[in-house]
């Protein structure tokens, strides 16, 4: 651990390496939390099934390449194809619980989280796979950098994402319902909004969100049935760092968190990466409480 | 129910209890489980029915239980039995202490907030136990063996869990009879105004935490040395089983009630152990149904249905309306 970190300081490209490549990486946490931060702030709901959808997302663009689909294009068709499951799910099991207490919300969804995990596990088995894109390297600075296409093309789908999202939100009539929604359900309802629609579109896009997503984390690294949780805890971190409902933040702390991830990974260990992601959820929750305690407005 | 009738189903089930390892030989590891999960599902429900405040994490306690214990017993050099009283012991403190420095700083969350840091914590120590080369890491840690030529060591560990479990069950009984039981309640029901009413909140819950938090650590202990081998991520720290269940079974014998959390680790148990057979493969999706199902339809549990369906059997005067 040591000897990594004074590597760090004897070769400072080595640094500029990890921090770029896990700016890229950081993209992709930033595209599930965009996802995240829509249904907490218009359902209401943590939706700890996150991580799993970004997972089928991977599986989906895996067995589309499968089938001959460019890797490329696998993107918007998993975003497409979880954009229908999320749609599904919200009818089945989600619509029971926006207006039920948040332990019922939490542990639903931890629920579906378990169910999506296991069938995933009977259906793609329970190896560690990846897509191929046949993408070449970017060797940068006299080869003190080096970062796959794939990672640059995630980074650059994440802000595209990001910027439509923000668009469609501001301009489009569904986006200005789901901000109604969020801002006020009942005077949505009253001045004739169709609330529970508005609520299907809203898992349904942040599946779509999800999908895309898994799509690039199976192209840029691996992706395997257990792989969930770790997403929804990124993306929940990026979502309390940057609050619900700012684009913009949103992205940069899903950059941060993947620099910030990368680097630590480097110097404490691979094994001990996602144990770091974990650690940093609990530190960053504690320290904001204490810090909210002393206005007395606890994190509610 | 009248209250013979209650004491004399109690009395039932408590014989049985003494003598089921004799009638079902064949069933002891598996009964001695269900205790485990009796421990599980009611050191759940002191935060988590009780105090209201739902842990995900509590597997931590459970974990550094049984490591703490393991690693007594291999580094003391004392005899079995002597070592393991030594790691039981060992176990009991460590959670405590680990409870009450972990209670500073993460019983100041609510709601949300404190469900998600909980399972955090319990996800984050499984990985921390399987890097460290001092606990055997990735490959887990192998408690020493029962001693050969001593027979009954399922009848030993039958009897040592089922003490455990009825320890626990009589002293949260006679803790939420007593003013500390009031308190969680009110934490619970509301804290702010509890605190404004002069409860010193923090103590309450992290104590709370810790008796939660001394039970589990031993119980940690006992089924690591039942078991006869520590995973860190499948047995001591297994979020995905033995974490999940015991808020499960919490909420389908009822949360917040003393019974409850025992007749749902029991029905739970044992459904549990039938999917087991049947199900094969398919038991973890079917696991996830049963949450999703029970926490949706039946978010009560048995005991609160009952409730609300006799509430005479619960000392409540009911009034016939005319």
């Amino acid at each position: 651990m040591l000897e990594n970190l004074q590597l760090l300081f004897d070769y400072p490209a080595l640094g500029a390496d990890l921090i770029a490549n896990g700016l890229m990486i950081g993209a992709i946490f930033a595209l599930a939390a965009f996802g995240m931060a829509l249904v907490w702030g218009v359902l209401g709901i943590i939706n700890i099934a996150q991580g799993e959808l970004v997972m089928l997302g991977g599986f989906v663009a895996l067995t589309a390449a499968g089938l001959g689909v460019p890797p490329l294009m696998t993107i918007p068709l998993a975003a497409l194809v979880l954009f229908m499951i999320g749609w599904g799910l919200y009818r089945l099991v989600i619509f029971r619980v926006v207006d039920r207490d948040l332990f019922v919300s939490l542990l639903a969804t931890f629920g579906l989280s378990i169910i999506l995990q296991q069938l995933s596990n009977e259906v793609f088995g329970a190896d560690v796979r990846t897509l191929e894109t046949g993408l070449g390297t970017l060797i940068l600075f006299d080869s003190q950098i080096v970062l796959a296409e794939i990672k640059l093309v995630s980074f650059v789908t994440a802000l595209v994402v990001g910027l439509a999202l923000w668009a469609f939100l501001k301009r489009a009539r569904l986006g200005q319902a789901i901000r109604a929604t969020s801002q006020n359900a009942r005077a949505a309802r009253i001045l004739g909004i169709d609330t529970d629609r508005v609520y299907a579109a809203t898992y349904a896009l942040n599946a779509a969100l999800c999908g895309a997503a898994g799509s690039l984390v199976v192209m840029a690294w691996t992706i395997h049935p257990y792989i969930g949780l770790p997403y929804t805890v990124r993306s929940f971190l990026v979502v309390i760092v940057a609050g619900l409902g700012n684009i913009a933040a949103v992205i940069a702390a899903g950059l941060g968190l993947g620099a910030l991830e990368n680097v630590a990974g480097f110097v404490l260990g691979a094994e001990y990466q996602i144990a770091f992601v974990f650690s940093l959820m609990v530190i960053i929750l504690v320290v904001r409480n204490l810090l909210l305690r002393r206005k007395r407005e606890y994190l509610k | 129910m009248t209250d013979i009738q209650k004491y004399a189903l109690v009395a039932t089930s408590l014989l049985f209890s003494l003598v089921a390892p004799f009638l079902l030989p064949q069933f002891a590891t598996q009964l001695t489980m269900l205790w485990l999960m009796v421990i599980f599902a009611l050191t759940w429900d002191t935060l988590g029915g009780q105090m209201g405040y739902n842990s995900f994490g509590n597997i931590l306690f459970f974990g550094i239980g049984a490591y703490g214990c393991a690693v007594i017993q291999r580094d003391m050099g004392l005899d079995y039995f002597s070592g393991l009283a030594v790691g039981l012991a060992f176990a009991a403190v460590l959670s405590a202490i680990v409870a009450i420095v972990l209670g500073v700083g993460m019983l100041g969350l609510r709601g949300h907030y404190f469900a998600i840091g909980t399972l955090g914590l319990g996800i984050a120590a499984g990985e921390i136990a399987g890097g460290w080369d001092y606990v055997g890491a990735g490959s887990g840690m192998v408690p020493p063996l029962y001693p050969t030529e001593m027979a009954g060591r399922e009848l030993f560990f039958y009897f040592l869990m089922f003490a455990l479990a009825l320890v626990t069950f009589l002293v949260l009984r006679t803790l939420y009879a007593t003013k500390f039981g009031l308190a969680l309640n009110a934490i619970r029901d509301d804290e702010d105004k509890a605190e404004a009413m002069g409860l010193r909140t923090t103590q309450i819950k992290s104590l709370a935490w810790a008796v939660s938090a001394l039970f589990l650590g031993v119980g940690g202990g006992v089924a690591g040395n039942l078991l006869g081998f520590i995973d860190p991520r499948d047995v001591a720290f297994a979020g995905a089983t033995f974490g999940v269940w015991m808020v499960l079974m919490a909420i389908l014998g009822g949360k917040g009630t003393l019974w409850g959390p025992v007749i749902g680790a029991v029905v739970f148990h044992i459904t549990q152990e039938l999917f087991w057979t049947y199900l094969l493969g398919w038991q973890r999706v079917a696991l996830g149904l049963l949450i999703v199902a029970i926490v949706i339809f039946f978010p009560n549990g048995i005991l609160g249905t009952l409730r609300e369906r006799f509430p005479e059997w619960f000392g409540e005067k009911v009034e016939e309306r005319r």
